[in-house]
């Protein structure tokens, strides 16, 4: 008998292509839309704010600022077969896990430190 | 628990079991038991540590040194042989099934946690009344409580029935099974898997 936990790890269906990405990346989010039978790719383009959970059940939230300066923020699995793709744009420095405090800024002050990376 | 994907992307909470393989070690039949059944062996483990009455009775079917029998009932035993071995594969995608546990014992647990009372007002100047459980009776008339009352106890370690559970995963290569939602027990407890009764 196998440790109960490989057994669970052996059913979880990854995605193997996700990028490692981190709070402060800004991101593509590629999504399939299905309607009817048609199927089209919608881009959600955001800043990463939170990753939260572990494994198959990683979801992380992406916030953007959309037309008028309202904020969207979606929540996408990550291991969700919904998403086409991720692509990280670019990186930032940043000091917590967790970027809520972006809510409470705008316009200027909700800019992050750009941080080299390859990509 | 972990949870999978379906094709439209949707997440299904599943509950990973080890199922199988399992061994008929004994059949029991109207004419000599009184009734029809099947006893399954599950959970191989070295032959040392069987019993001399045990490692006997295996003997008999056939069967290799199991940790657990178990007793199904069955309509028709002659479609059993002993010895012969059942694995995961009697289930398909989409069968309904009801498993069968211990439940995790909660230890002595009060009247809010095992039976859902409501507890006391916690302002209004009361003290220690917010988990009391209120009134158990009237006064000398009965001059008594009646049996059955709900108070608190020792709750959980008990036979555990959940009804009706989807099949969602069968992999008989590593002898593992998928059903939608939760069972009764802790982490590797042993369940009874069966058709489901009710579906």
């Amino acid at each position: 008998m196998a440790h109960a936990v490989d057994l669970i790890r052996s059913i979880e269906q990854l995605q193997e292509d996700r990028p490692d990405i981190q709070p402060g990346d800004t991101v593509n989010v590629h999504l399939r839309i299905v309607e009817g039978n048609r199927e089209r790719i919608q881009v959600f383009q955001g800043v990463v704010i939170a990753i939260k959970g572990g494994g198959v059940n990683t979801f992380f939230t992406v916030r953007r600022i959309a037309a008028h300066g309202i904020g969207v923020e979606r929540t996408f699995m990550l291991h969700s077969p919904r998403i086409e793709k991720i692509e990280i744009v670019r990186r930032a420095r940043v000091r917590r896990a967790k970027l809520y405090y972006l809510r409470d800024r705008r316009g200027k002050a909700a800019r992050l430190k750009e941080r080299r990376f390859v990509k | 628990m972990t949870q999978i994907f379906d094709e439209s992307g949707a997440v299904i909470p599943v509950t990973v079991i080890e199922a199988g393989p399992c061994y008929v070690t004994q059949k029991k039949v109207v004419e000599k038991d009184g009734y029809n059944a099947i006893q399954l062996g599950f959970g191989e483990i070295s032959e040392r540590k069987l019993t001399k009455p045990i490692a006997g009775h295996l003997k008999k079917s056939n069967t290799p040194p199991v940790r657990y029998l178990r007793e199904f009932r069955v309509n028709d035993v002659s479609e059993y042989e002993e010895g012969q071995k059942i694995d995961v594969s009697v289930f398909e995608v989409g069968d309904r099934v009801d498993v069968v546990g211990t439940s995790k014992g909660k230890g002595f647990a009060g009247v809010m946690k095992r039976h859902g009372f409501g507890g006391g007002p916690k302002t209004h100047g009361q003290s220690d009344r917010w988990r009391a459980p209120g009134s158990v009776g009237a006064g000398s008339t009965p001059g008594r409580i009646f049996k059955g009352t709900r108070m608190a106890g020792r709750m959980g370690n008990e036979r555990v029935t959940v009804q009706n559970l989807q099949v969602v995963l069968v992999d008989p290569e590593k002898n593992l099974l998928a059903v939608k939602g939760a069972v009764p027990g802790a982490k590797n407890g042993l369940l009874i898997i069966r058709e489901a009764r009710k579906q």
